[in-house]
């Protein structure tokens, strides 16, 4: 958490300002008893009324310099907590832009959201308890116990026996209580799991007729949940009546021993009550202490999931080569790769196991490269290694003849138009999605675009065309519009190379087909790669590439590969066999 | 039909959640008497504290006689009150875990007798978010909120007493004086829920966007967004923090303010008091317990507030749960027909269906089926296909019409023996976080392990089962992660298998799958369908071809019905979807 604390730095004036004027509202409440104390011996004993209202003014004036004090520290708190969390999540969300595909597999989607939302707003709240009480509640309790010092030293060890004592009992409970909750936590998500389960397997449940023991089962988390629950209330129950027991207790005593004070003339009557009122803000204090080490254990857990991302620095450089800069090797091909091997990292190191192994090949200017195989065979990580999601372990990956590592991102990026296998469109409107790629593209390379990815129909028939919105997730569009959207998004920016990784799959096959036509009338240079596991859908290819397990086990053309490669005669066969799908 | 749409009031659902505490009466009855003894001990303290102090007068001056006993007294209230205070925690504790945790069984039990239908109009996110957040919700606000209100409630009332008992004049004016923080911070809430609406709305666009663009990194890389996302974050981001300053200030005004009126209610007190001392009305020690008093009585007031903001999150939360449990269940098939034979002959009469009235679907579908024959379902994706299947299940109702099983209608029997005879793989396979043997007996739990290894090599699952780390007794992740897609197929096959049912309903995966696999999953169908009436979603030529009926489908409707040869010859969609395969890929 301290490796945070850097963001404070920022905000110096507010850091000081709020617990200084925070210190300041917690002096006045500490007068307070003072105060009343000279009321009891003073105003009362000589009758005094005018000392009583003036003392009683006094008192107000207090509450009121306390308030606006408070208010000062709030604001001051608010500023530098909200400002400390939003650079934070700034720096985060940039961090996370530059980091690599390989560093964004290994953290997680949903942890990435968490950590950029949940953990931050953990930050905010300590860096706000920071500020409004972190100084305040110490002060408090050391505050009361000095106060008592100075009104009668040898009463004041009561307050020495008892501030431990209450801390002690918190702390015992607490950290018993704490590990629980991380344990709960686990059984809720059973909970919800079984939930979940149940719910998109309702016919398969309902179909073997399994409601009473899906109900059993459940039964079972739950009850484990509720041993638990109660276990922990059980332990926290005895936080207040313990905490209750001993405050109240000192002040018993202190009334005892007091009484003997009083009567060796040491102390006044209205110190003793000042005394017992002294006890009463430290139990309220230590209580506020409790809840800060709650939200500062939380806050640190958090500090550390943050930390994590932090650490991770973006392994790939970039290269120098800025858009504009690229001289092509003359006569080289558009994409070389030469002896690429790839593993993923945190995999093993026996080079069979590689993701990729040994790659050579090449795709000239204009070309359409197919590449089919099995899942896991390695289809997508070779098309993640031209834009260079990934970096190849051994090997080197060449477009237009200079090696990729050389290019800038931009440059290398901005020539590659890549249609993903998950149709993923963004909120905003058609043309919006659209201008991804090249934010200035005009409107006739929108319309071009769409028309060739077969999108231009249905854009038309929206009510608003090019001005529909695309909601979250794209739910107003059916699964062939959006892939469909997303090969135009692709086309939009007119790269030099399009990769289309498995991406037609959503669409009915006459489309596909039209799709197909399109792409060859209208992209007559594009260097084009279709990665499918379906013949129909790459037989057509000027070079197809057989991948099996990591290998190039063929290359060639349609005819070529069915009367050399084995493997592709048996996808083939197979495809043929079990007849060709009907869409 | 939404979780959300219900129309209780407040009080009716408050009265729901007290009856399903009824079975913990005795914790009830132990937590209100224990409430009522700690607290008011509790309240005799300051009383007794006052007493004392009035005997600690000056130098030479002090009563121990008197103060011995009073301390007694007090010893005795503090344990008492204390032990009082645990049991009433305890009591609480039990009564809301035991409820809600009724709650939720009730609530779980329920999803399991609803009709299908609820189930498909209900978002899935959202009844989990009912089953575990609102019924979490409940506990933390209503019940334990409950018993806050409750001790609140009597120390309020409690306080009042003893002060009316102690001085009438200053009981009135504290009475006057609390509610103002009350007010304050309602005041100063009223004020606040305008910005943090407005910081919610910002804070709900920026994890969208967050949401959007972490969650589809590798597409904004392939379009070099990275540097306009970070540019739109930012922008957003400040707008946050703006708006977030201000509501987060507001709200933290609440706690100086009342503690301002907290301070004015004691500083008048103190006044009063003393006046009243001075004038002889009111003694020392007496003054000394209202001001305890005074500080206590604000106390419940602060918390009262904080308590309604968690209530009525809570009720809210209540109110989505008990809107599922409210859902009215599948009928009951009680006294229905339980042995019913079955040798796969099926007859669909003039069976008409739609999920919404306003939106016919099927209508007027016939259909005869003789033992053993072969229905595909053929169509778009996106077409339908599988309100059949619901029909066939009875997942769903017809509307008009009847499906008859050798010539007994489907709702004239349990539902239990209708789908029992049918064997169902479907393309979403469904497994759960279980062993791989818990799995494939999922469907007959009693059977050996001899009938289960057979029906895994009968559907060619044993061999790659074998390689698994652990065999059979490998932990299937959650959505079954750490199998491929033909991988968990061939489970749900061999699942079928195991329960050697009269009749199959397929629905053939469309991609995804290897070659290989590809190819067991197609032998493992032709095994488990010989001899067996089946239904299959079709996707492959080769199944299509060989049914004994077709039924095309397009946008909900059957629009064309026949075998292979008749459909070509018609010359209709069928023929046209035929044509347009056949063309290319020869």
């Amino acid at each position: 958490m301290i490796r945070l604390a850097r963001y404070l730095k920022y905000f110096k004036k507010q850091v000081v300002i709020g617990p200084a004027f925070k210190l300041g509202e917690a002096v006045f409440e500490l007068i307070v008893p003072l105060v009343m104390a000279r009321i009891i011996d003073v105003g009362i004993r000589n009758q005094d009324t005018g000392y009583i209202l003036r003392m009683g003014g006094l008192m107000v004036a207090l509450g009121l310099m306390g308030l606006c004090f408070a208010l000062i520290c709030q604001y001051s708190a608010a500023k530098a907590s909200q400002g400390v969390g939003t650079m934070l999540r700034d720096d985060l969300f940039r961090h996370l832009n530059q980091l690599s595909h390989g560093e964004l597999d290994k953290i997680g989607t949903n942890s990435m959201i968490t950590r950029v939302t949940n953990d931050v707003n953990q930050i905010q709240l300590a860096v706000a308890m920071l500020i409004r009480l972190v100084v305040r509640a110490p002060f408090l309790v050391v505050g009361a116990i000095i106060m008592s010092m100075m009104l009668d030293l040898k009463l004041s060890l009561i307050f020495l026996a008892v501030a431990p004592l209450v801390a002690l009992v918190l702390y015992a409970v607490m950290s018993r209580s704490i590990p629980f909750y991380r344990v709960r936590q686990k059984r809720l998500d059973r909970i919800s799991l079984i939930t979940r389960e149940n719910l998109s397997g309702v016919r398969v449940v309902r179909a073997f007729a399994k409601q009473q023991k899906e109900e059993e089962r459940f039964e079972e988390a739950n009850q484990e949940l509720t041993d638990l629950v109660v276990r922990v209330g059980k332990l926290s129950a005895v936080l207040n009546p313990a905490t209750f027991l001993i405050m109240n207790t000192a002040i018993l005593l202190i009334i005892y021993f007091g009484g003997y004070r009083v009567l060796d003339g040491a102390m006044t009557q209205g110190e003793v009550y000042a005394m017992v009122n002294y006890m009463t803000q430290i139990s309220l204090a230590l209580v506020v202490v409790a809840n800060l080490v709650v939200i500062f254990t939380k806050a640190s857990a958090s500090a550390a999931r943050i930390n994590e991302i932090f650490d991770i620095r973006p392994g790939m450089k970039e290269g120098e080569l800025q858009p504009g800069q690229i001289r092509p090797v003359p006569g080289a091909p558009r994409i070389e790769f030469d002896h690429v091997s790839f593993a993923y990292p945190g995999g093993e190191k026996d080079s069979s196991k590689d993701a990729l192994s040994d790659a050579v090949f090449s795709v000239r200017p204009g070309e359409t490269l197919g590449i089919i195989g099995g899942t896991g065979s390695g289809k997508t990580t070779l098309v993640n290694l031209i834009p260079r999601f990934y970096e190849a372990t051994k090997g080197q990956v060449l477009v237009d003849g200079i090696p990729v590592q050389d290019y800038s991102f931009k440059a290398l990026r901005r020539q590659i138009g890549i249609v993903p296998q998950k149709a993923v469109l963004f909120y905003g409107t058609i043309r919006d999605n659209l201008r991804w790629g090249n934010e200035d593209a005009p409107q006739e390379v929108l319309e071009w675009a769409a028309k060739t990815a077969q999108a231009q129909d249905f854009i038309r028939q929206q009510n608003k065309g090019y001005d529909t919105l695309v909601l979250q997730g794209a739910k107003n569009f059916s699964g062939g519009q959006k892939q469909r959207l997303t090969i135009a998004r692709a086309l939009a920016a007119q790269p030099k190379i399009l990769i289309l990784d498995d991406s037609s799959s959503a669409l009915d096959y006459a489309t596909d087909a039209r799709l197909r036509q399109a792409l060859k009338d209208e992209c007559r240079d594009m260097t084009v790669v279709i990665v499918s596991q379906r013949t129909s859908s790459i037989r057509h290819a000027d070079q197809i590439l057989v991948l099996d397990d990591g290998k190039i086990v063929g290359k060639g053309t349609h005819e070529e590969l069915l009367k050399d490669c084995k493997e592709y005669r048996e996808i083939c066969e197979s495809q043929e066999s079990s007849g060709e799908e009907v869409k | 039909m939404g979780l959300n749409d219900s129309k209780s009031t407040s009080s009716e659902v408050m009265g729901r959640l007290l009856s399903l505490t009824k079975p913990y009466r005795r914790y009830w009855i132990m937590a209100v008497a224990s409430a009522l003894i700690g607290v008011g001990m509790s309240l005799l303290i300051p009383v007794l504290i006052g007493d004392a102090i009035n005997y600690v007068v000056g130098p030479g001056d002090v009563d121990f006689a008197a103060i011995l006993p009073v301390l007694a007294w007090m010893g005795a209230a503090i344990l008492v009150s204390s032990l009082f205070q645990w049991l009433m925690t305890y009591c609480t504790n039990k009564l809301s875990f035991y409820s809600i945790r009724d709650l939720r069984l009730q609530a779980f039990g329920k999803l399991q007798k609803v009709p299908l239908k609820y189930i498909d109009s209900n978002s899935h996110g959202d009844l989990i978010q009912a089953m575990v957040d609102d019924v979490d919700r409940i506990s933390d606000g209503l019940l334990q909120g409950f018993t806050q209100l409750f001790t609140g409630v009597v120390t309020i009332l409690g306080t009042l007493l003893f002060m009316l008992s102690i001085n009438v004049t200053i009981a009135l004016v504290v009475v006057v004086l609390t509610p103002l923080s009350f007010f304050v911070a309602s005041f100063i809430s009223r004020r606040t829920y305008s910005k943090f609406k407005e910081q919610s709305a910002i804070r709900g666009e920026l994890t969208g966007f967050v949401e959007e663009m972490l969650g589809n990194q590798k597409v904004v890389k392939t379009f070099c967004y990275e540097d306009r996302a970070v540019e739109k974050f930012s922008a957003m981001n400040e707008q946050l923090n703006q708006v977030g300053v201000m509501a987060q200030f507001y709200s933290s005004l609440t706690n100086p303010c009342t503690r301002f009126v907290n301070g004015v209610v004691y500083a008048a007190v103190g006044i009063i008091g003393a006046v009243s001392a001075v004038r002889g009305n009111l003694n020392v020690g007496q003054l000394n317990s209202f001001l305890i008093y005074a500080n206590q009585y604000t106390k419940p007031f602060n918390e009262i507030s904080g308590v309604i903001t968690e209530l009525q999150a809570a009720l809210a939360a209540a109110r989505r749960v008990f809107s599922v449990i409210d859902q009215e269940t599948e009928p009951s098939d009680y006294g229905l027909a339980e042995q019913v034979r079955c040798d796969g002959t099926v007859d669909i009469e003039n069976v008409a269906f739609s999920y919404v009235p306003e939106r016919p679907l099927i209508e007027n579908l016939n259909l005869n089926i003789r033992a053993g024959e072969r229905v595909a379902v053929v169509g778009p994706t996106g077409c339908g296909k599988t309100t059949i299947i619901n029909l066939l299940m009875r997942f769903y109702d017809v509307d008009r019409g009847a499906i008859r099983l050798n010539g007994v209608d489907v709702r004239e029997m349990k539902r239990k023996t209708l789908r029992s005879m049918y064997g169902m793989v479907l393309q979403e396979t469904w497994l759960f976080r279980g062993t791989v043997r818990d799995n494939i007996k999922y469907g007959r739990e009693d059977a050996t392990e001899e009938e289960m290894v057979a029906a895994a090599k009968a559907a060619y699952a044993h061999n790659f089962i074998k390689r698994l780390p652990e065999g059979y007794e490998t932990m299937i992740t959650e959505d079954g992660g750490n199998l491929s897609a033909g991988q968990k197929q061939l489970l749900c096959i061999a699942r079928v298998m195991l329960t050697r049912p009269p009749m199959l309903i397929l629905d053939e995966a469309t991609s995804n799958i290897d070659t290989l696999t590809e190819i067991r999953v197609q032998k493992a169908f032709e095994k488990l369908m010989e001899g067996r009436t089946s239904f299959v979603v079709a996707h492959r030529l080769s199944t299509i071809q060989e049914s004994d009926c077709i039924l095309v489908m397009d946008a909900g409707h059957i629009i064309e019905q026949g075998t292979h040869e008749e459909l070509l010859a018609k010359g209709g969609f069928y023929a046209d979807l035929y044509q347009s395969q056949f063309a290319v890929s020869r």
